[in-house]
């Protein structure tokens, strides 16, 4: 079946463009890649929701 | 001390959460439907032996290996996006959505597996009964993995069953079965999947009405349309009956969005339902100007859908937003003054904490808990910032439930001539057909402009606004991964509309 083949390199592709690219170079998890725990994530996210007000 | 937040990384984040939301959303429906088909189908080549409904099933199944390849995965983006762009929001929510995502991911994922290969593969190597367990295992699983993504939505548009742990910022889960069974859930599911039922019914009825008008693979069209326009026509019925309980539900939790949906900006008992209608654009909160360019309104009815009783008052945008003490509705001016106590009670427990001032920090804890349902109102800089963007919210629930009304005559019409056995010289209702494939993904994509931009300015609904929810990243980083994401998507649904077309302009498989 043609379609199959063609749909079998489309889903590879598409896999390989997403995990190995994307994610790896465009989509780091922020708080993974920036703070080394989970108490300083957490200060971090306490941070941001306790000192900001939204702003024009 | 407050920080700027850089409003244009917020909407270029949330532009590119809606494109992929959107993409994504162009392959799930058909799926969720298409497998339920694809599975009656098969039951009947079972029950009868047929070849001829064996070619028919395995048409239809390439169309949807054809959906499903080219879709799958997408929905994995906006995971990453989470991480990524929406980082305070994925870490203050994780706790809830860990179960649920990591079951469905587990769970799902094997029983599709499994049964997909079945399914595609295991034509000649199975028995037909075996066979025909694993196409019905492939529509059960899609639609039960779908179940536990609505979950999560439904609790950000009403979060339940959790509490604010004020030590690690982030909601915690303490009745996994409110949120599952909350009523905002149980109806997005039962909604979003039936809408997927009738997107796949008319999907089968056009591109059969298709055949029809040139003459080709009559049989197979024909008994295609009898099998569609009766699921259809089902799914149809039961998406009027569960839009419905949604309207009730987002009346009841989310009043806001009901008042935008429908442009209701002064509150009234026997509120009418505004059928259709020309949003005035100049309107704004507050003012005397009329919200309607144009109207067509069917008295009390808006009350009925809203509270079940046609006599009932409904709140409107100005209610909502200054307050209406007479009805008892608390306003977002007085929510906003709320909020700001709650987050100043938040500082005080972290300061007190900090310098081991237990009793400080229990008293501004008992504090919060007065407070905490506000906590997210105390963001907003004026009460107006709580009214989502109305003719957006409008059309799209307008779209939506005007093209939902016509779908079940069309399919009543045409099986009703294809019973009669003169379909085919029907062309304008062949033509017809064939518009309502478009249509069916129009108004699908509606209902969820409807169910996301009605519910902003809340990422979690008013806990957490989306200016909050972000991660602090530069515009730049999000615009390029936009355009990434244009351009593949883009890409997909070429591929995806060129390879269908293709298929089905070669039709099913001669024997
Ligand atoms: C005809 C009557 C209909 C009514 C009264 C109705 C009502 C609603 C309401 C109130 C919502 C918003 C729920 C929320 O924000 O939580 C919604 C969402 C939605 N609707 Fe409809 N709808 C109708 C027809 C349709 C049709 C025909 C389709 C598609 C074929 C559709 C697809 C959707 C989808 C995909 C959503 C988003 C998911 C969700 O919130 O459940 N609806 N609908």
């Amino acid at each position: 079946m043609k379609v199959g083949r063609k749909l079998w390199a489309i889903i590879f592709i598409k896999l390989f463009i997403m995990f190995a690219i994307l994610k790896v170079f465009f989509f780091p998890d922020y708080l993974q890649t920036n703070f080394t725990n989970d108490e300083e994530r957490a200060a971090h996210v306490f941070k941001n929701i306790t000192r900001l007000s939204q702003n024009k | 001390m407050v920080e700027q937040i850089d409003l244009t990384q917020v909407n270029w984040a949330r532009a590119q959460f809606a494109l992929t939301a959107m993409y994504h959303w162009i392959f799930v429906p058909l799926t969720l439907g298409l497998s339920f088909l694809v599975a009656f189908f098969e039951s009947i080549y079972v029950r009868t032996g047929n070849e001829e409904w064996k070619r028919l099933t395995k048409f239809w199944m390439t169309l949807f290996g054809i959906n499903f390849a080219i879709g799958v995965a997408t929905g994995i983006i906006l995971e990453f996006q989470f991480g990524t762009n929406w980082s305070n929001y994925s870490w203050m929510v994780g706790d809830i959505f860990g179960a649920p995502l990591a079951v469905e991911g587990i769970f799902a994922f094997f029983l599709e597996a499994t049964f997909f290969a079945v399914m595609f593969f295991g034509w000649n190597r199975v028995s037909k009964g075996f066979h025909l367990f694993s196409t019905w295992m492939v529509a059960f699983g899609s639609n039960l993995s779908a179940l536990w993504i609505l979950v999560a939505n439904g609790w950000m548009q009403f979060p339940t069953g959790m509490k604010f742990n004020l030590d690690t910022a982030r909601f915690e889960m303490q009745n996994f079965w409110e949120v599952l069974f909350s009523p905002v859930a149980i109806s997005k599911f039962t909604h979003a999947t039936s809408s997927g039922f009738l997107l796949a019914s008319l999907f089968v009825v056009g591109i059969s009405c298709w055949y029809l008008l040139n003459e080709r693979h009559q049989t197979m069209a024909k008994r295609s349309i009898i099998v569609a326009a009766v699921f259809g026509l089902l799914s149809a019925t039961y998406v009027i009956f569960t839009g419905d309980e949604a309207a009730y539900t987002v009346a009841q939790k989310q009043p806001m969005k009901l008042a935008a949906m429908e442009g209701l900006y002064v509150g009234q008992e026997s509120a009418p339902l505004v059928a259709a209608g020309l949003i005035n654009s100049a309107k704004l909160p507050g003012d005397n100007m009329d919200p309607f360019a144009l109207e067509v309104k069917i008295p009390g009815l808006l009350s009925l859908l809203a509270n079940r009783d046609p006599g009932s008052f409904v709140p409107g945008i100005n209610d909502l937003v200054f307050g209406n003490q007479e009805q008892r509705v608390i306003g977002a001016a007085e929510r906003i003054e709320k909020g700001k106590i709650a987050l100043e009670l938040l500082r005080t427990y972290k300061d007190a904490r900090k310098s081991g001032d237990q009793a400080g920090a229990e008293a501004a804890q008992q504090a919060f808990a007065g407070y905490k349902d506000h906590l997210g109102y105390g963001y907003l800089n004026s009460p107006s910032e709580a009214v989502p963007p109305v003719g957006l919210t409008f059309y799209a629930f307008h779209i939506m439930v005007i093209t939902g009304s016509i779908f079940p005559l069309v399919l009543l019409l045409i099986l009703y001539f294809q019973i009669k056995g003169n379909l085919a010289s029907h062309r304008w209702l062949l033509y017809l057909g064939i518009l309502c494939v478009p249509l069916g993904y129009v108004s699908s994509q509606a209902g969820w402009v409807l169910a996301e931009v009605g519910r902003q300015p809340w990422a979690i609904y008013g806990l957490l606004p989306v200016t909050v929810a972000n991660s602090n990243l530069t515009t730049g980083a999000v615009l390029t991964t936009f355009m990434i994401f244009l351009a593949i998507f883009t890409l997909l649904l070429v591929a995806e509309i060129s390879i269908m077309a293709k298929q089905i302009n070669i039709g099913p498989e001669e024997n």
